[in-house]
């Protein structure tokens, strides 16, 4: 067919090729400092949850000698480098385990919240008519709620718990996602390599996830990562108000709330979780920036 | 007198650079222009060649990673690089006005126009409020705007938008500049539209004697708007010189190919087929060693073109100021090289394929305005085709012609079921498909009727690879089943479309515009189709890129015997390729027939006029001047009679008001509805006229 028929190999195995443009995307990251700092923040707290047993220096829930100062000896051996609750627990040891149920149910809830989100978004923005007045009168509906209240509400309705927590979490913000991806389609669907893909016959849901949905991602990471910072305040917040896990489990919102009347003559006690939490959303806060960042000069 | 003659701009040995993180990106180098009062001078070339940089730094707005480099840009003796930006402030928008390319952006939607207008002289003058009013009312109607009272008082967003280049324009001039930028002012309008814009810029320095600089892409346009031309090529100036001499006895190789790129009324897509420019513009950090011209260039000279950096030179012997950048322009006979492009033999047609029956298609609206629901009017229809009657033959190019709005989108979409129609058939092969969903449609018809998509940008998903959306295509039409065989036939595409075959693995950003069209027809002949429908595939083209692109489609159509629909409001374009043309104007047919009978009398006033818009690059051929007054009716509200009758120049009576035309048969498949007889239409004289090659001035050389 062609005089100049040069040998293009067949394209082999894609996990690879994958792998190492989203390490190459990472690479990006380094001319943005502030979402350097962001990552260094996020990948601290993954690391401490990862290797919590090696780094944690006591059982976090057996009481071992109540009000300890930070950097106390305990009388069986060991430091408790940030000191003991009112309760006798060692702190540092209840942060580094409590950060494997931040950074497990907080992705999850988001994952969650952003599956149904997208789905709704894209029904409404890719379907329109009665489809997207339902959906969305429906999503104004439960964004006209005190986001607090809602979570009181739907927790004591259906009790404390991991998946439930999943549950509320995934009900108050899949609206907000929706909206945000429902804005997005609207502008995408009116693109030519659309109509392409309508003109060859392709079903609603193979041009909603294949040609549209890849091209929305771009906010979408961006606003994943702000959102995943407000699910861990919205986990330390109903662990404050004793909705979240049920003790004696390690839970920073948790840890706060137990120890808050004491706060004034053993500040250590609330000050560390409290620095744990802002720790984490603020490098989850400095990553979004940095994404955008570079989302931006592309 | 003398002083009048001084000149008003002069740029010497400019050189504009950008500085972006991957170091200094030259965009213009060694530029020199000087611009007489009174004078229009024409900027012309592809898009990246430097032609809008030029502007921006004459109006000495960079931007923040722009800068001037080296030269001088010197306004009525006052060098404009060394001026404080409050002296230039005092000088942009009184002194040197620009125009841009769409209107509707350069006018703010919340002002009236009455306030953006005679906010120019205040800002700039000491006068009254009333003088000022008086002032703008005074240039509306000087630029042919009807009714300036009401236009004063209307939003942007209520005015078409030739109204709203005309109200640029007015705006421009209100202060009475001695030099008004104009950068490509027509690119986003009408053809008819265009044609009254043109005339009226054409008029402005004969009126006002303001100088004008005229950036275009289009050589036609500038041959009817300028007094000497610049033609642009990677950021240098390639020739200049008169509308005259540059145009009948261009020089340099570029200009030549630019010429041979265009489809002229001489041009025959058999007999004498475009040539495009082979290669690349290079990017302006990659641009060779010499001439940055001879990679692609025909005469290249080893040792000779790829040494020094070359510079503008005087041609001998002509008109004093015609001046090339080229060292062998003298040894090169380009009147030898002109006729003997290959000729390609004229496909024979086929049997019918496609017959469109009384099609019609309307929209409805619903109206939920309270006055709708008291007068009970609550269903009002937009007719966006009214009664198409028209068929094409295998292998045969269809063109269907008309300005934005005409409808001719929306009978694609019908034809493609992502409409259905309202009433009437369009037969393919016999079956009707008008009512029959593209979701519906067995995947052999579906893969038999495809689809070219006009924005480049546009077609092809910037998530997928290019080798996965054509093998998607072809796995979809169920053309291979097998792995290896559906990557053997992408290969078999990406040759076809003359594209290398690594491109399977590129994504669309890593391609430029045309590659990306190019791949957009490979995707659509991916399936075999029996038929193609391109809507303007190539209107978002630069010049050079869209002739390869023309070439490209009709050499597979020649190949596969495929029935081309194309769709395009470029009526040169369409004398180029097609066989039949179709007229449309509000949803309704105005003439059809072969192209011949389009392009002679007698013609539908419509096509008249159309015809007379479209602008021709070459100075010996001449046309009938028709400029149309008024605007495209809305489709909601169409005239109850002809739908043209608001804006005919042959109006006849109250019967165009009220009587729908009828169809008048002039030969076999030649039709024109017009309440005009045939008789009188046969009369009308042509509207182009085309100088045979002995009458023609260099010939007679």
């Amino acid at each position: 067919m062609s005089t100049t028929a040069t040998t293009t190999q067949m394209p082999s195995a894609g996990y690879g090729a994958a792998l190492w443009r989203a390490l190459k995307s990472f690479g990006l990251l380094r001319e943005s400092w502030v979402g350097m700092v962001g990552a260094f923040l996020v990948l601290f707290w993954v690391m401490v949850a990862i290797l919590a047993p090696l780094i944690a220096t006591f059982d976090p829930n057996s009481s071992i000698q109540p009000f300890a100062k930070p950097g106390m000896v305990a009388a069986k051996g060991g430091t408790f480098w940030l000191g003991t609750d009112h309760i006798g627990r060692d702190i540092l040891s209840r942060i580094v385990w409590g950060s494997r149920t931040v950074l497990i149910y907080a992705p999850l809830a988001t994952i969650s919240a952003y599956t149904v989100g997208i789905l709704m978004g894209l029904l409404a923005g890719y379907r329109r008519g009665w489809v997207d007045d339902v959906l969305s009168r429906l999503a104004d509906i439960i964004l006209s709620f005190p986001v607090l209240v809602l979570y009181i509400i739907i927790i004591a309705t259906i009790g404390a718990s991991g998946i439930n927590i999943i549950i509320a979490i995934t009900f108050a913000s899949s609206p907000g996602i929706m909206r945000i991806v429902r804005g997005l389609v609207l502008d995408l669907r009116n693109r030519d390599y659309v109509a392409a893909a309508q003109t060859r016959g392709e079903s609603d849901w193979k041009v909603m996830l294949v040609e549209i949905l890849p091209n929305a991602r771009g906010p979408l990471i961006v606003d994943a990562c702000l959102r995943l910072g407000y699910v861990i305040i919205t986990i330390g917040v109903l662990g404050f108000l004793g909705l979240g896990l049920p003790p004696p489990d390690p839970d920073w919102g948790g840890m706060v709330n137990e120890t808050r009347q004491m706060a004034m003559a053993f500040p250590h006690m609330t000050l560390f979780p409290c620095i744990a939490i802002s720790s984490l959303i603020l490098g989850f806060n400095l990553l979004a920036d940095g994404l955008r960042e570079i989302s931006l000069r592309d | 007198m003398n002083d009048d003659q001084a000149p008003v701009l002069i740029c010497k040995d400019l050189s504009i650079s950008y500085y972006t993180r991957a170091g200094e990106i030259p965009a213009v180098v060694d530029f020199s222009l000087t611009v007489l009062p009174g004078e229009t001078i024409g900027i012309v070339g592809e898009s990246g060649c430097g032609k809008s940089t030029v502007a921006m730094a004459i109006m000495q707005y960079m931007g923040a990673n722009g800068g001037i480099k080296s030269g001088s840009i010197t306004f009525k003796d006052r060098d404009l690089n060394q001026m404080s930006e409050s002296e230039l402030r005092r000088i942009r928008g009184s002194e040197i006005a620009m125009i841009y390319q769409e209107p509707f952006a350069s006018l703010n939607p919340s002002l009236k126009i009455s306030t953006q207008l005679m906010e120019v002289p205040l800002a700039h003058e000491k006068i009254s409020t009333e003088e000022a009013r008086q002032r703008a009312l005074q240039m509306l109607s000087d630029v042919k705007l009807p009714d300036p009272e009401r236009i004063m008082d209307s939003y942007p967003h209520q005015l078409s938008g030739g109204q709203q280049q005309r109200v640029v324009i007015a705006m421009g001039l209100l202060s009475n500049p001695s030099l008004l930028l104009l950068d490509e002012p027509t690119t986003a309008l009408d053809v008819t539209v265009e044609a009254g814009i043109v005339k009226l810029v054409a008029d402005i320095s004969k009126k006002f004697g303001t100088s004008q600089i005229y950036i275009s892409h289009n050589l036609g346009l500038i041959l009817e708007t300028c007094d000497r031309v610049f033609v642009m090529y990677s950021g240098e100036v390639v020739e200049e010189g008169t509308i005259d001499s540059l145009f009948t006895w261009p020089r340099h190789p570029y200009t030549h190919g630019l010429f041979a790129c265009i489809p002229l009324p001489t041009a025959d897509k058999n007999a004498a087929p475009l040539k495009p420019i082979r290669g690349q513009l290079p990017l302006p950090f990659e641009r060779p060693q010499g001439c940055y011209y001879h990679p692609r260039c025909d005469h290249f000279k080893p040792g000779l073109c790829d040494q020094e950096h070359i510079s503008m030179a005087h041609v001998e012997g002509s008109a004093a100021d015609h001046r090339v950048r080229c060292l062998r322009y003298n040894e090169i006979d380009h009147h030898l090289q002109t006729p003997d492009g290959e000729v390609k033999k004229a496909l024979e047609l086929g049997e019918q394929v496609l017959e469109v029956d009384h099609m019609k298609k309307y929209y409805e609206v619903r109206d939920t305005s309270l006055r709708a629901l008291i007068s009970g009017k609550r269903v009002r229809y937009v007719k966006a085709n009214e009664e198409l009657n028209f068929s094409a033959r295998e292998g045969e190019t269809v063109a269907i012609v008309g300005e934005s709005g005409c409808g001719k989108s929306t009978f694609a979409k019908v034809l493609m079921g992502l409409e259905k129609g309202t009433d009437g058939e369009v037969r393919h092969r016999d079956k009707d498909l008008s009512d029959i969903a593209v979701r519906d449609r067995s995947a052999k018809q579906i893969g038999s009727l495809q689809m070219v998509f006009q924005n480049p940008f546009d077609t092809l998903n910037p998530s997928h690879s290019i080798g996965g959306q054509i093998s998607r295509v072809i796995k979809k039409f169920g053309v291979e089943k097998d792995k290896k065989k559906i990557f053997d036939r992408v290969m078999t595409l990406l040759d076809t479309v003359k594209l290398p075959r690594d491109f399977y693995f590129r994504k669309p950003r890593q391609l430029s515009g045309g590659q990306k069209q190019r791949i957009g027809i490979a995707r659509a002949f991916a399936g075999n189709p029996s038929m193609v429908i391109a809507d303007e595939p190539v209107s978002a083209l630069d010049v050079s890129v869209a002739a390869a692109v023309t070439e490209l489609l009709m050499d597979i159509q020649r190949e596969q015997k495929t029935t081309l629909l194309f769709i395009s409001h470029d009526l040169s374009v369409v004398r180029y390729l097609s066989d039949r043309i179709v007229v449309m104007y509000l949803g309704h047919i105005l003439e059809r027939g072969t192209t011949e009978q389009i392009f002679t009398p007698p013609y539908s006033p419509y096509t008249e006029a159309l015809l007379s818009a479209v602008p021709i690059a070459d100075p010996e051929v001449t046309k009938r001047e028709i400029v149309l007054e008024g605007n495209l009716p809305s489709a909601m509200n169409p005239p109850k009679g002809c739908p043209f009758c608001t804006r005919c120049h042959r109006r006849i009576g109250d019967i165009c008001d009220n009587e729908p035309p009828p169809e008048q048969v002039v030969v076999d498949r030649h039709v024109i509805k017009c309440h005009i007889p045939l008789e009188e239409l046969k009369k009308v004289e042509p509207v182009i006229h085309v100088p045979d090659e002995s009458e023609r001035l260099h010939a007679r050389h």
